[in-house]
């Protein structure tokens, strides 16, 4: 009907299919997202490290070569392509990828509930569950194109370089990265809308988010120290995740926490972190 | 007819308190009132129905639909327009009814399209690229409206809607949902609490008090039936007065101190009134004929503390 015949009528037009309805949200928070040039400056700047490992990598495979055409037989590669390589890489993108939450993930939730937008939502056919799921994609999608997205073409890049041979042998790196990468993003996810449903107000919750992994290690480190005992460091999200990656990637540095017991931690996070968006998610806030 | 909303039992607690005690009702009117004070539990219902609290005890259907098992099926077929503010901050108009229309299920291309028509039909067709945020009181009353119609329900839920409004914009409202009456397409449920809103949109009204419905009143049907009513103005009037008339068979109602609507009873006649006056030694200054309004039912409903027995259709 034209715009200009102002009758109402019903729809009776097809209908899309409940389970993707979900990815409406993260479409129009882009949208809002990549508004911003500092968004966008930003997540392309992600990009630039990846270049430079690929750069590393290519160098690392490159340099011996190099040598042999100036003369220099049996000279070594200064750069070595191992696991602490990939951990290395990984940390960086890690890094990216809190930034980024930290700037998109408090205002996920928190505007929604400060404007009390929830009712809109939930009075559709769109459960609590898909909302959450709706505002989570958000991240999820842009946090894996930062981390485990350029860490398996630059494991793929390795892979082609090497052969056939070194690929086998080091599969499970590649599985370390996708695996550690989604850890990462799964608890960046989940505690940025924790909190940002907490708080509701968008730069609360962005400083409390902040506070949880820089305050926290600083805390940590004093229960140590005053108690005299090593497992302060279970409150530290960020040496959790180190602990983890540390066994994925087969890198034994010594940790003050076993590996069992940060992953224990970290369920335990993410489920008060659920429990947390249980209570606070609803289409009206009861007061008891 | 077919009922679109059935209550029955319907009790719901917040917080440890029972809100809503034991609504036993069905509706069926192309447009619904729901009237009562602040605090009656008109919202309260509205979120019921919506499934956003859960029944403690019995349950309520919306054509047919159960909500303690099809909420999914029922809000498919409902449109939602909160009272308080509720947008999406940043968003222009026609992108706010956009995502709210993809989200009840329209693919994208038609969403966008029903977007446009629904804000040129509220009358915001003109400021539809601006932000909500820029938008006065009445047009985010009017954007809400339109996000509530944009996928065309069957049913549309409309809380207050024409609070915080000046004369024009509440008589725009009023006029919208009239149309939307007239179209047969949808069924529309009104709660509020002011009485002439209700009174100029609605058939059938059902009035709450402390969380009981205390009256069922079919309007259509009062306004066919075209009854004439008594009001009297009175000196010394008091309870008393109105419990002899009441004895005489007519129902009565004290509206301020010293007035009296009654409904007169067959075989009484006025002389009566008078009789029963001079008995009680009280002075009818005035005695009009007067058509029963909504104001005059919902004040008896307010002083009943009984609810309505027997109501296997909601009527009294």
């Amino acid at each position: 009907m034209a715009v200009y015949k102002r009758s109402y009528h019903g729809y009776s037009g097809p209908m899309t299919a409940a389970w993707s309805r979900f990815t409406i949200i993260p479409r129009y928070v882009y949208r809002d997202l990549f508004h911003s040039k500092i968004v966008t400056a930003f997540f392309v700047a992600a990009f630039l490290p990846p270049v430079v490992f690929i750069f590393l990598v290519y160098l690392a495979h490159s340099l011996p070569h190099l040598a042999q055409l100036l003369g220099q037989r049996g000279a070594d590669s200064p750069i070595t392509i191992n696991s602490t390589f990939f951990l290395v890489f990984l940390n960086f993108q890690s890094v990216l990828a809190f930034i980024f939450t930290a700037f998109v993930g408090p205002g996920l939730v928190s505007r929604d509930l400060a404007n009390r937008a929830l009712p809109l939502y939930l009075c559709r056919p769109f459960s609590r569950a898909e909302y959450v799921l709706g505002k989570m994609s958000v991240l999820l999608i842009l946090l894996s194109l930062i981390t485990w997205i350029p860490g398996l073409i630059l494991f793929g890049v390795q892979a082609t370089l090497e052969g056939g041979q070194w690929l086998i042998q080091n599969l499970w790196l590649a599985w370390a990265l996708f695996a550690g990468s989604w850890i990462w993003i799964l608890i960046l996810s989940l505690m940025a809308l924790a909190l940002s449903a907490w708080v509701k107000w968008r730069i609360a919750a962005g400083a409390l988010l902040l506070a949880v992994f820089f305050v926290s290690a600083g805390f940590t480190d004093a229960i140590n120290k005053i108690l005299d005992v090593r497992w302060g460091k279970l409150f530290n999200p960020m040496y959790l995740l180190l602990t983890i990656w540390r066994e994925l990637f087969h890198v034994n540095e010594g940790s003050d926490i076993s590996a069992s017991s940060a992953w224990i931690m970290l369920a335990l996070i993410c489920t008060a972190c659920l429990w947390l968006l249980y209570r606070k998610l609803r289409a009206i806030e009861v007061v008891p | 007819m077919n009922s679109v909303i059935e209550l029955d039992g319907l009790a719901v607690d917040i917080g440890g308190r029972r809100i809503l005690d034991n609504l036993r009702c069905t509706l069926s009117a192309s447009t619904i009132g729901l009237l009562g004070p602040n605090g009656a539990g008109k919202s309260t219902l509205i979120n019921a129905l919506l499934g956003f609290l859960n029944p403690a005890a019995g349950t309520a259907r919306i054509f047919g639909h159960d909500v303690r098992t099809d909420i999914r099926e029922i809000r498919k077929l409902t449109g939602y327009m909160p009272e308080n503010d509720a947008f999406i901050a940043g968003m222009s108009a026609v992108s706010y009814v956009h995502l709210m229309a993809e989200l009840s299920g329209l693919p994208s291309g038609a969403a966008l399209e029903r977007a446009h028509e629904a804000l040129f039909y509220v009358g915001l067709g003109e400021a539809r690229y601006r932000k909500l945020g820029t938008y006065s009181l009445g047009m985010r009353q009017l954007a809400k409206l339109a996000q509530a119609i944009a996928h065309g329900p069957k049913l549309l839920i409309l809380d207050e809607p024409t609070n915080g409004l000046d004369p024009p914009a509440r008589q725009r409202m009023i006029r919208l949902i009239r149309e939307m009456r007239a179209s047969g397409e949808m069924h529309l449920i009104l709660c509020s609490h002011l009485l002439r809103d209700v009174e100029e949109t609605c058939e059938e009204v059902m009035i709450l008090k402390q969380g009981r419905m205390v009256h069922y009143a079919n309007l259509e049907e009062e306004r066919r039936a075209n009854r004439k009513f008594i009001e009297m103005e009175t000196v010394g009037a008091n309870g008393t007065f109105a419990h002899d008339i009441e004895k005489l068979g007519c129902a009565c109602a004290m509206t301020a101190s010293n007035r009296i609507k009654l409904i007169l009873s067959e075989g009484v006649a006025i002389r009566d009134l008078y009789q029963v006056a001079k008995d009680r030694n009280v002075q009818i200054r005035r005695l009009n004929y007067r058509r029963d309004s909504l104001e005059d039912i919902f004040l008896k409903a307010m002083e009943s503390d009984v609810p309505p027995q027997g109501a296997t259709n909601g009527r009294l």
